[in-house]
């Protein structure tokens, strides 16, 4: 295992600029990116409660380059899923934003920087970590579901490497931060940055702030990144019309946008001489695994693209032979140095090793065209993105069994969950306990009161026949 | 209805909360006021009052007295 960013390389550039003026160079980062990991002293699992600050980066760029195992999680998540995350993982420090601190009150604080404070858990069992583990993410950081996927450090270099050169990035980049650090899209965004000595904006300001764009525009922010949620808001916003000389590139990713906004977008970058990338990936593939070259935006509509550099898409038919013909569907395969080590459910799993030997079968259902640009179609596996957000529906319905003890059934499309319930009383309190858990905007959930759930005659929920209540 | 009632009711709907919560209401001070309710607000006032906002007035409007300072402006020409 082998540092992944050379910060010495960089030393004399700004690494961090922050909404509040604050800077830290690549000299200043590895420097307290030392002095944290001193403090910890050894290999070992530390959980890491993320924001858009100095301080986060700087924890977490101490622990991936120092052999410490970060667990990423966002600063909001509800605290009885935390809880339950740190019950199963056990950590032996969390690093954590100081006005957070009173969260863990029998914690001990064994050092203060940047906003963030590392607290030493108290946990007596500590579990083996396989060699190659770099970090871990979690796959629905909304329903805090125990589940995380195991990153190597070659997965995170590799991926670096390849969003790094696709998107041309030079140290003359400005990333502006509107993605959570917990999220792998966001993360991504820092990986490939700080491989090229780039400096990163940091805001947990949101688009509809009016601060984002004061420091977008004073900070001159040259790229940021937008789930299809985030360009439906630029659309809304009239962003077309907005004066922002610096900005050089927009990339997508986070879920499928609409045709009709990929062809705004994508136009609009063409005028102005921008560049509009749309991107594909997942966290099981660290983070990316598909962009549309910024010059094929307009023609190419729809598609999300062609391979990174240095992987490669393959598209399996259900009878399990590779499809050669364009325009067929098939489950999307797809091959490279980025395809994660696999999941840990629990702590033992922190040992296990490489469990997906460079192929992910992705779930989503794929075809690509004759010049070879791949398209999303469909999805085999129960999920939504909300938001950008990956909402896992299986968990949503075991989360609202186990809270009200009644039969409910999700469904829906991306940015809009219908809850099936059979008795009108749990309506509201259905809602409101699915947004709070998930600590998404209510405006996602729609609870439907149906006479009963769908099954076959072994009792399988016929979730196909929900659909009519929410197809377009 | 006032226009002050149909102020009020596009941040009552939106947000669903009750019209005591209103005054002092800012950005992100309830779960329901965050980007995604902002875009349902921006839209709720827009379709109201039959405006179109300007993106500056979008990004301005950070609480409910701010709201209706903005509707005043000339351009929208709402009358509280």
């Amino acid at each position: 295992m082998g540092m992944i960013w050379n910060l010495e390389n960089h030393a004399g550039k700004t690494a961090l600029l922050d909404e509040f003026g604050n800077t830290m160079s690549y000299d200043l980062l590895n420097t307290e990116s030392c002095i944290l990991a001193a403090r910890i002293g050894r290999r070992c699992l530390v959980f890491s409660l993320c924001r858009n600050q100095i301080g986060s980066v700087l924890g977490y760029t101490a622990f991936i380059n120092n052999g410490i195992v970060p667990v990423m999680v966002n600063s909001h998540l509800d605290a009885s899923l935390l809880d339950n995350l740190l019950q199963t993982y056990q950590p032996a420090f969390l690093w954590v934003p100081k006005d957070q601190q009173v969260q863990f009150p029998h914690m001990s604080v064994e050092y203060e920087a940047y906003d963030y404070v590392l607290l030493k858990s108290g946990y007596n069992k500590e579990y083996p970590l396989f060699d190659e583990l770099g970090l871990l993410i979690t796959t629905s950081g909304s329903t805090g579901s125990p589940k995380l996927v195991r990153q190597s450090y070659l997965n995170v270099a590799d991926n670096a490497g390849s969003i790094a050169q696709y998107l041309e990035l030079d140290d003359t980049e400005r990333p502006i931060t509107t993605l959570p650090m917990n999220y792998v899209y966001g993360l991504s965004i820092i990986n490939s940055h700080f491989l090229v000595g780039a400096t990163l904006l940091l805001t947990d300001k949101g688009l509809m702030q009016k601060e984002f764009w004061k420091f977008f525009r004073e900070a001159e922010a040259t790229s940021f990144g937008g789930v299809p949620y985030t360009y439906e808001m630029l659309d809304k916003l009239r962003f077309y019309r907005m004066k922002l000389p610096s900005l050089k590139t927009m990339t997508q990713a986070g879920g499928k946008i609409t045709p009709e906004l990929h062809e705004k977008f994508a136009t609009y970058a063409q005028e102005r001489g921008r560049k509009f990338v749309v991107m594909y990936g997942a966290a099981e593939a660290t983070s990316r695994m598909g962009y549309l070259p910024p010059e094929k935006a307009v023609e190419k509509k729809g598609s999300m693209g062609i391979p990174i550099p240095g992987g490669a898409f393959h598209l399996v038919g259900a009878d399990g032979v590779e499809i050669t013909e364009p325009m067929t569907t098939g489950e999307l395969v797809y091959e490279g140095k980025n395809v994660t080590l696999g999941y840990a459910e629990c702590g033992e799993d922190l040992s296990r090793g490489d469990e997906r030997h460079g192929l992910l079968e992705t779930g989503d259902m794929a075809q690509f065209d004759a010049d070879g640009y791949y398209y999303i179609v469909g999805r085999k596996k129960r999920f939504l993105k909300i938001y950008g957000n990956r909402v896992n529906l299986d968990e949503i319905d075991r989360l609202v069994k186990g809270k009200f003890n009644i039969e409910a059934v999700s469904g829906g499309v991306d940015d809009y969950m219908y809850i099936f319930v059979t008795d009108n009383i749990y309506c509201e309190p259905v809602r409101d306990f699915v947004a709070a858990k998930t600590k998404l905007n209510p405006a996602a959930f729609k609870v439907v009161v149906i006479n009963a759930i769908p099954k076959n005659d072994a009792g399988k929920v016929l979730y196909k026949e929900l659909t009519k209540y929410y197809a377009e | 209805m006032t226009n002050l009632e149909k102020y009020n009711q596009a941040f009552t709907t939106t947000f669903e909360i009750g019209e005591n919560r209103l005054p002092g209401l800012k950005y992100q001070d309830i779960e329901a006021w965050d980007s995604v309710g902002h875009m349902g607000l921006v839209a709720a006032l827009e379709e109201t009052f039959d405006i179109m906002m300007d993106t500056d007035d979008i990004i301005d409007l950070s609480s409910y007295e701010k709201g209706k300072e903005i509707l005043t402006k000339e351009e929208y020409g709402v009358i509280f």
